[in-house]
């Protein structure tokens, strides 16, 4: 029940932390990228802000802590290798960001705030998801239910 | 806040708070953990609906995309971030925290094809589509 609550109040704090940020305003993003037109660099600061916070955390944690306080282990992605998924997978996300103006956590907290253009971003953006874990689920099976290593290291985020 | 969220996801659950990748373990099995992943995403629903109430143009979209494009865009960033295994969270925020090559790699590369995508859109198509 803890872990649900924990989770629950951890989405909501990331989804106004999102809008307080200006991730939930396409607009912004696509001045964040616009080089060539109005640039708008304040979107670093956001994604330079969190990282300098969670960071120093991370480095703590994962050295003295022998476990996270709710769960028996740290789930921590382990490959370190780069392949053409993770480069081709990258650039087609990044292609969809600067289409619509959305990435994945202020999508969806859109939806929730009742938003008709995030509605149908996300909606869309959900049965790529679904579509995707559902065609890896076929060939696992397939393959003799061999999980495979890159959907294995789903948790990279 | 969002990097206070995150450490607290790291620090309760253990886990990295990368959205496409806590909304893509729902859809498989190998888990007992969905409910979990269910509530973080029903607390981005709950987090949106509340702040909306009182700051509605944190959600103003403020760019013309039709139907379409939506669509085309969120199957993209859909199957995107399954395929290069995370998003802005969790490649951009917890992945380049980690110092981790492949987030940086992926960031690098959703970072470059969006910029390449806004130039076309805004400089070629006139900035709407």
């Amino acid at each position: 029940m803890k872990v649900k609550i924990g989770a629950f109040l951890g989405g909501s704090l990331f989804g106004v932390g999102l809008a307080i940020a200006g991730m939930t305003q396409p607009a912004k993003i696509i001045g964040f990228f616009d080089f060539f037109g109005s640039w708008d660099p304040s979107l670093a600061f956001v994604m330079l802000g969190a990282i300098v916070v969670y960071t120093p955390v991370y480095r703590w944690a994962i050295r003295t802590w022998q476990r996270p306080i709710w769960a028996p282990a740290f789930s921590l992605p382990t490959r370190e290798d780069i392949d053409a998924r993770l480069i081709v997978g990258s650039a087609i996300f990044g292609v969809g960001w600067g289409l619509g103006g959305y990435c994945p956590g202020p999508a969806l907290t859109s939806v929730g705030a009742g938003s008709e253009q995030a509605f149908i971003f996300g909606a869309a953006m959900l049965i790529g998801v679904g579509a995707y874990q559902l065609f890896m689920r076929v060939r696992e099976r397939r393959t003799g239910g061999a999980v495979d290593p890159q959907a294995a290291a789903m948790i990279d985020g | 806040m969002i990097g206070v969220a995150a450490a607290g996801l790291l620090l309760f659950h253990g886990r990295i708070a990368g959205i496409s990748g806590i909304a893509g373990g729902i859809f498989r099995r190998e888990s007992g953990d969905i409910s979990w992943r269910v509530m973080f995403i029903v607390g981005l629903f709950t987090a949106g609906a509340v702040w909306s109430q009182f700051f509605p143009l944190d959600y103003e979209v403020g760019i013309e995309r039709s139907t379409l494009a939506l669509i085309i865009a969120g199957l993209t960033v859909g199957i995107g971030t399954q395929l290069g295994s995370g998003c802005t969270s969790g490649h951009g925020v917890c992945g380049i925290g980690r110092l981790s090559k492949r987030s940086t790699v992926a960031t690098i590369s959703f970072m470059i094809t969006a910029a390449i995508t806004v130039f076309v859109v805004n400089e070629v198509l006139g900035g709407s589509i």
